[in-house]
């Protein structure tokens, strides 16, 4: 489903990504951790197509496509969601509007006829449940005031309305209270399938109790040093980074 | 592309007001001294107060100097080049369409204002101001049975002249400024609206201003008057077809509020903004001010402000009466090279006194975007309360964003409350609403609605959509 080549990226010149090779097979999860600085956040960053990095070498496949020169919005109504680490607020968008605009997208996209207010409604309502989330967040401004918690289980929201088959979820599970954790995880779970990848990012082994990876690769100054299956999280939790990745 | 220029596009809409309509004009020579003002006040068959009030207006005018404070730049305007009255030559009578020159009748469809009662939005009464004079004012039957008055005001100062007599000039007084002392001199239309004590006005009362000529200047003067007990919503639009010379326009609002009463005042400005380079374009020097003269009146003022190559333009509340309530909300939207200076006074004199100052400035471009505001609290005013919000947004970085706030106390009970932020529009953002797959100028044009919404939400219904198309015109735009 997503296959990355030898992925080099920079950020205002100076190169993040230092070659980065992965494969993610629809119905895998991988969970990718490092320490802070790591290049984390840049690589889902990269893959949703955020202008401000330019990839200089290398490349990435979705689905076979190379989308290299596709905008973040196109990717996007390909069916990439990044779940951000840390979500922007937008005065003044009510979140139900914005989701409708986001589900209408992708549905216009597949040729799919738009909802109206009435039927988005509906449907969005619906999902609030996944993540137990009161419907007072449907009219409030995006993300505006809201706590940290509260971000990042409407990414989640988010992402159930939209239904991506490859999602990137950033740090997701910070600054989740152990309750929170529970929910946000049985929301992902729920609706992870076999025809979708995710790729988890985290520095914690935390959320992968809840959540169990396929495969987890440790990103340390911009390259996986190490890969393996979910075992690779309990030696990284007891062991440390450094030892884990020194041992090589 | 780049990501300034989806913004460009976004912005950088052309203007689809620019037409000109081809009708005979019956005009009167360039310049300005008493014989023109006697010839417009005769042309108008003015009683003789009016003449007075024209003519001290002009006297006192000749000894004032325009003002230089605004953060606005612009050449001398010659005021003796410029025509001061201009009107379609077939003279229509105002009850009848029929007369109406078609060709007016057909500009204003363009615009989307059919005058034709049948096509008009049922609740929505319009005086239709094309340069100098009023073509048609709709619905005044219907008006006439709830007892309201709304004609031109030249009309009123022939039919009411008790009432304009009473009135005019008690808000701004004819020596107020130098565009308001011009103003006074020669305006040579606009409206008035009289709601009588304890009078719902039945439906929204709208002027739309055209100017078309293109030496002439406006010079309009509203007047409304809200009795007792009443309460009115007013609506008014501007478009201009482009030239590339400067037109000006300068108006004079004035609004009364009696106990009681309630103005709504609605303003949806789309001037021609010049084009790209600055060239052309209405300068747009008004003075609009209301009086909260009785107990518990409200008046509130709401605009959006998107042409004029210069604004300069503060309306204001008085608040006179214990307990009445003044409330400006804002949008100014700023692009290429335009200027503008805006905002409010709100000046307490009555006890618990309250006002609201919520304050939107969009800049794109090369433009420069001022808010100005003052809240004077008088001796008497105890418990006066005001609070204002100044929000600046930049579009790009060639743009600029100021805020000039003034306050003066002289009551230590009132309580004041300024917050005032600026923000650039994110590329964060941006990239957030792309990754959920909009596109980059529905990402922009949402954030921006999003920016605008407080003020957009206190327009009435009708002006509330014109307003948001009239931004998305603005906002809308190929990209690429
Ligand atoms: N816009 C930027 N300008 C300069 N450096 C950046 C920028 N964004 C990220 N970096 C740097 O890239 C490195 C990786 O950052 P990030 O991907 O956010 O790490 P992680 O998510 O693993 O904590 C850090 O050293 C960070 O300082
Ligand atoms: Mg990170």
């Amino acid at each position: 489903m997503l296959q990355i080549k030898n992925l080099h990226a920079n950020v205002d010149g100076i190169e993040i990504l230092k070659g980065i090779n992965l494969e993610i097979k629809a119905g895998e999860v991988h969970a990718i951790m490092g320490p802070n600085g790591s290049g984390k956040s840049t690589l889902s960053k990269v893959i949703a197509g955020h202008p401000a990095y330019e990839v200089t070498e290398g490349e990435i496949l979705f689905e076979g496509t190379n989308i290299e020169d596709l905008d973040a919005d196109e990717r996007a109504r390909m069916g990439i969601f990044l779940a951000f680490q840390y979500p922007v607020e937008i005065p003044g968008v009510s979140n139900s509007m914005l989701m409708r605009q986001s589900y209408n997208a992708m549905r216009r996209e597949h040729g799919e006829e738009e909802l109206d207010p009435l039927e988005f409604d509906d449907y969005v309502r619906g999902k609030l449940d996944l993540v137990e989330m009161d419907p007072k967040f449907l009219d409030r401004s995006v993300n505006d005031g809201f706590s940290g918690g509260e971000k990042k289980r409407n990414e989640i929201l988010q992402m159930a309305v939209l239904n991506p088959k490859m999602a990137l979820l950033d740090e997701t599970d910070s600054g989740l209270d152990i309750d929170a954790l529970r929910i946000v995880s049985d929301g992902i779970n729920k609706i992870k399938s076999k025809d979708k990848g995710v790729l988890l990012v985290t520095h914690y082994q935390r959320i992968l109790n809840y959540i169990t990876p396929d495969f987890v690769h440790v990103l340390k100054g911009g390259r996986i040093v190490k890969s393996g299956g979910k075992e690779l999280a309990h030696q990284l939790e007891d062991q440390g980074y450094e030892e884990v990745v020194e041992a090589k | 592309m780049s990501e300034t220029d989806a913004l460009d596009s976004v912005v950088s809409q052309p203007y689809k007001y620019g037409f000109k309509t081809e009708v005979e004009y019956e005009e009167f020579p360039r310049g300005l001294n008493e014989d023109i003002i006697r010839m417009i006040s005769e042309k108008k068959g003015e009683p003789e107060f009016m003449l007075e009030f024209r003519l001290k207006a002009y006297r006192n005018w000749l000894k004032m100097e325009e003002p230089t404070w605004p953060n606005v730049d612009y050449p001398p305007v010659d005021y003796n080049n410029i025509i001061y009255y201009s009107a379609p030559k077939k003279k229509p009578t105002l009850d009848s369409l029929d007369e109406v020159d078609p060709a007016i009748l057909e500009t204003y469809e363009k615009l989307g204002i059919p005058l034709n009662e049948q096509k008009l939005l049922q609740n929505v009464a319009v005086d239709a101001v094309f340069d100098s004079v009023s073509v048609a004012t709709t619905f005044r039957e219907k008006l006439a049975e709830a007892g309201v008055i709304f004609c031109s005001i030249s009309e009123a100062v022939k039919d009411y002249p008790d009432l304009i007599k009473k009135y005019i000039g008690s808000v701004v007084p004819a020596n107020d400024n130098f565009f308001a002392a011009l103003n006074s001199a020669v305006f040579t239309d606009g409206s008035f609206c009289y709601i009588p004590k304890g009078v719902a006005c039945p439906m929204e009362l709208s002027t739309y201003f055209r100017i078309n000529n293109e030496e002439s200047g406006q010079f309009e003067r509203t007047l409304i008057v809200a009795e007792e007990g009443s309460s009115v919503s007013y609506l008014e639009g501007c478009t201009a077809p482009m030239f590339s010379k400067n037109q000006l326009h300068a108006a004079v609002v004035e609004l009364v509020a009696l106990d009681n009463a309630e103005i709504r005042y609605s303003t949806v400005q789309n001037w021609y903004s010049g084009d790209k380079n600055g060239v052309g374009g209405i300068y747009n020097f008004v003075t609009k001010r209301g009086i909260c003269k009785g107990v518990n009146s409200k008046i509130s003022w709401t605009q959006v402000e998107t042409g004029s190559a210069i604004t300069w333009k503060y309306p204001s509340v008085i608040l006179q009466g214990d307990n009445s309530i003044g409330e400006f909300y804002s949008v100014a939207v700023t692009n290429d090279k335009m200027q503008a200076d805006t905002g409010t006074k709100m000046i307490h004199l009555g006890k618990n006194t309250r006002s609201t100052i919520i304050s939107k400035g969009i800049s794109a471009g090369e433009s420069n975007n001022s808010y100005r505001g003052l809240v004077k609290i008088g001796k008497k005013a105890d418990g006066a309360r005001n609070y204002s919000v100044c929000d600046s947004m930049l579009i790009g970085d060639q743009c600029g964003a100021h805020t000039f706030p003034y306050i003066e106390s002289a009551n230590s009970t009132a309580s004041i409350e300024h917050e005032a932020t600026t923000s650039k529009i994110g590329e964060d953002q941006i990239f957030y609403l792309q990754q959920r797959g909009l596109d980059e100028e529905n990402a922009v044009s949402l954030i921006i609605n999003g920016f605008v919404k407080e003020v957009f939400k206190e327009l009435p219904m009708e002006f509330a959509v014109e307003a948001t198309k009239l931004l998305s015109i603005k906002l809308e735009g190929s990209v690429g």
